[in-house]
């Protein structure tokens, strides 16, 4: 690896705790973020010709805060920063009492960042941006292209973020018990529309927008060592870890979707596995179940299964019964219709989910779904009625030719069956 | 005399790098890995998940689970390579060779072992 691509890696691990120490000394985040800026540079500068320092985070906030204090002594025509040689590494006094102070902070400070980011002023698409831009470090023109927006318009998306930010009483003082446990719901709630993003990316966006399901899985591990004891960041993090460790099975040459079932399952990434494995299993000796962690055992579930014949049905539609019950949602009794399927056999999934039918008039997984169970009934002009109503619905290219495969299985059989017929009668 | 060489570096750091980088660091030990394979040298090698994923069983009266790895510290044990070696200088030299594959921070703690059972080879 380039010394570069190292920097550059240290700086991004860096960001979150050497932006948080900064807003909390200039208590404004624009300054923070100018601060940590000027760091940088001096890093990309400093460290191929001095080495890296021991504790990158440290040198960044020392160097961040002289660089933002300057500034304002420069503005007030007062004495300038002393030159690049004479900012050592932290071998110094100086060095060694920045760190002492940031040290004990970091946690804090991070966390402080993150709320700020997910303040319940900014819609979600705001916070989602501010965050990927401050806590992330990604930049306006990566972020805009995952979301299949403008740079200009996720700019401006950014700038009136920070806005609100500002007109909001945002207090510095270190997160009481209650405020974290209502906040980290929304710090959760906002990785997990990262990860969606990234997520359902369809096979022409893959390269833009799977460095979002990264992202979101590397803030995952971030609010674990802030929250290590807590089962429901352990259940997003192994949900995400999970459901990414498929990415390579989930397309094929053309760039259709490939589902579950007929995944190659060589493909899955079994690292992402075990650690997902790990986590799920860390999470439930907490006894305190959630929505991420019983989304994380259905997916615990499938991965566990080295062939689809292998997956236990039976206790995932045990798992999407709690879910059900913990939030009750059309979308999640269709998924559970898909377990019950494949445990009592269509028909009583096709009880399950016919009470649905106004509620999910709009879901082309709905109308999927509800013409393979037809299908399988062998229910074969209802079959393509549902068909087409999903194609109708579909969202992307992918899914309509998804569709369009039963579809064309369909016509097929219809024919077989009808030459059958005439040969029969001839 | 077989020695383990503890790696040491910060997770956050290695967290960041691309699949392509971590990739390239990860074939690039594996060259060393299978010099020291060929010279009959390598026992077990080791990465391990994040701290992340670790959980503790503090000893006591009552013995106490916690979540996450021993303790918080600003560089954490990555993973291990058991070798034999001829002397302190060619664990040295084989650490050299490991930190010229993954040049980028951290640090090789080697230490001799006192006590080795390959165990059974588990893969």
């Amino acid at each position: 690896m380039s010394d570069l691509a190292w920097i550059s890696a240290a700086l991004t691990s860096a960001r979150p705790q050497a932006v948080g120490a900064l807003l909390r000394y200039f208590r404004d985040l624009d300054t923070a973020e100018e601060a940590f800026q000027n760091a940088c540079l001096r890093a990309l500068k400093s460290w191929p010709q001095n080495g890296p320092p021991r504790d990158p985070a440290a040198w960044l906030i020392m160097v961040g805060r002289n660089a933002a204090i300057d500034q304002v002594r420069r503005a007030a025509k007062q004495s300038p920063l002393p030159p690049e040689e004479l900012i050592s590494d932290l071998d110094d006094a100086e060095g060694a009492l920045a760190e002492r102070l940031d040290g004990a902070d970091y946690r804090d400070d991070i966390l402080r960042l993150l709320f700020i980011c997910c303040h319940p002023d900014l819609p979600p698409t705001q916070q989602i941006a501010v965050a990927l831009r401050i806590v992330s470090g990604l930049t306006v023109k990566q972020i805009a292209r995952a979301f299949l927006v403008s740079e200009s318009a996720m700019e401006q998306r950014i700038t009136r973020a920070k806005a609100r930010i500002a007109d909001a009483d945002v207090p510095f003082e270190t997160p009481g018990a209650l405020e974290r446990s209502e906040r980290v719901a929304a710090v959760l709630a906002m990785v997990y529309l990262v990860f969606n993003e990234g997520y359902s990316a369809g096979a022409d966006d893959v390269a833009a927008r799977s460095p979002l399901c990264e992202e979101a899985i590397r803030l995952g591990r971030l609010l674990l060592r802030l929250f290590q004891t807590e089962p429901e960041v352990m259940g997003l993090t192994a949900l995400m870890l999970l459901q990414h460790s498929r990415g390579a099975a989930r397309f094929d040459g053309q760039g259709a979707v490939v589902l579950l079932d007929d995944q190659d399952r060589s493909l899955w990434n079994r690292q992402m596995i075990a650690e997902g494995l790990a986590l799920i299993d860390k999470a439930m000796r907490h006894v305190r179940p959630g929505p991420y962690q019983i989304q994380a055992a259905i997916a615990a579930l499938h991965a566990r299964a080295t062939l689809p014949k292998d997956t236990d049905w039976a206790q995932i539609e045990r798992l999407y019964a709690a879910l059900e019950h913990m939030q009750p949602s059309p979308v999640i009794t269709l998924n559970r219709a898909v377990a019950v399927s494949k445990v009592q056999g269509p028909q009583a999934a096709l009880a399950l989910i016919e009470p649905l039918a106004d509620r999910l008039s709009g879901y082309f997984h709905f109308f999927g779904l509800k013409g393979g169970l037809l299908l399988q009934l062998e229910r074969r002009e209802e079959a393509r009625v549902a068909f087409d109503r999903a194609i109708a619905l579909a969202n992307t290219a992918a899914e309509a030719a998804h569709i369009r495969l039963h579809l064309d299985r369909l016509m097929r059989e219809s024919e077989e069956a009808g030459a059958k017929t005439m040969k029969n009668h001839s | 005399m077989l020695y383990a060489i503890l790696c040491y570096n910060s997770e956050d750091a290695v967290g960041a790098w691309t699949q392509e980088e971590d990739d390239a660091v990860m074939a690039r030990l594996g060259a060393v890995e299978d010099r020291l394979a060929k010279a009959g040298r390598l026992g077990p090698v080791a990465r391990l998940l994040p701290t992340t994923a670790a959980t503790t069983l503090r000893k006591g009266k009552e013995p106490l689970v916690i979540d996450g790895p021993f303790a918080e510290t600003k560089e954490q044990l990555l993973g291990f390579y058991v070798v034999d070696c001829a002397s302190l200088d060619q664990a040295l030299d084989t650490a050299r060779e490991l930190t010229a594959a993954n040049p980028n921070g951290g640090a090789y703690e080697i230490r001799p072992l006192a006590i080795f059972h390959p165990g059974v080879g588990l893969s």
